[in-house]
């Protein structure tokens, strides 16, 4: 998305917080296990073998297929895939990240997304999310919400933001 | 840190038109060091500085390091958030109505 314009360098990195009232347990817990994965977001059931050069793969839900299949586009059974670089319960998790639902993110290769949660006071928690994305601009555009229009849904913003929805009150906003 | 005063440091935050430009910048081009953002304001270093050290109390921006530099990155959750629980919820009853109303003029007769 961005140019050199300067003798500066550029960056495709997408840095997104959010602060949720919630213990880093609950939070790790919503990243990692597939029975929060599928509540909130785009849904989908996450599996993560938690160690370094264990795998990451995320399978659609049954919605996400009934979905797909009204608009006549067949879901693949993995959908994103990815390798776990270091995983640190419940502090730091850092994994390769490739999107397979799109021939375009799925050809752009592997990016790579680092989850940091930090304990702060009065019960609640930093969540970082880092997203490095070089080489992989149609991703970006996807990931940071900028195709919403078009159906793609809100990207990492919606997806925190939601997140945090229901780890405060127990409801997403995805319904 | 209640959710009201989270939302209302954001919009604390947007008020200043100086932030606002500090936040299109970034979104212009993500990832810079005060210095660059500096060069783009008639504006002292530390007056700069006061205005990222709001946004970052905000949540809009998110400064890390990258080796000796400081990036500053423009965090679009909280605009997000205050789309989802205030925005979503004025607009989209009057759009449903808006193109209710359009498809109904627009039936051939």
């Amino acid at each position: 998305m961005s140019t050199v314009t300067d003798d500066s360098v550029t960056t495709a990195t997408q840095v997104y917080r959010v602060y949720i009232k919630a213990t880093a347990e609950a939070i790790w817990q919503a990243i990692t296990d597939p029975e929060w994965s599928q509540r909130y977001g785009y849904g989908g059931y996450v599996h993560y073998d938690l160690r370094p050069g264990g795998a990451l793969t995320v399978n659609p839900s049954e919605e996400m297929r009934a979905a797909s299949a009204a608009m006549g586009y067949e879901i693949p059974d993995v959908i994103i895939d990815g390798e776990v670089i270091e995983a640190d319960p419940p502090h730091k998790l850092v994994t390769t990240w490739r999107m397979l639902m799109d021939a375009g993110t799925a050809a752009e290769g592997f990016t790579r997304i680092t989850y940091e949660i930090k304990a702060l006071d009065a019960g609640y928690c930093s969540l970082t999310l880092v997203h490095e994305l070089d080489g992989a601009p149609v991703l970006a555009a996807l990931v940071s919400g900028a195709q919403e229009e078009f159906g793609a849904g809100g990207g990492h913003p919606w997806v925190l933001s939601d997140l945090k929805s229901l780890l405060e009150t127990g409801a997403g906003l995805a319904g | 840190m209640e959710s009201d005063g989270e939302l209302g440091s954001v919009f604390r935050a947007l008020a200043d038109p100086t932030r606002r430009f500090l936040l299109d910048l970034l979104f212009a081009r993500d990832g810079r060091t005060l210095t660059e953002l500096e060069s783009e304001l008639s504006m002292t270093r530390f007056g700069v500085m006061k205005h990222l050290k709001v946004l970052e109390e905000a949540g809009l921006v998110v400064a890390r390091r990258s080796g000796r530099e400081k990036l500053h990155f423009l965090n679009p959750v909280p605009i997000r958030m205050i789309h989802d629980r205030w925005i979503d919820k004025y607009t989209e009853r009057h759009v449903t109505a808006l193109l209710d109303l359009k498809n109904e003029l627009e039936k051939p007769s």
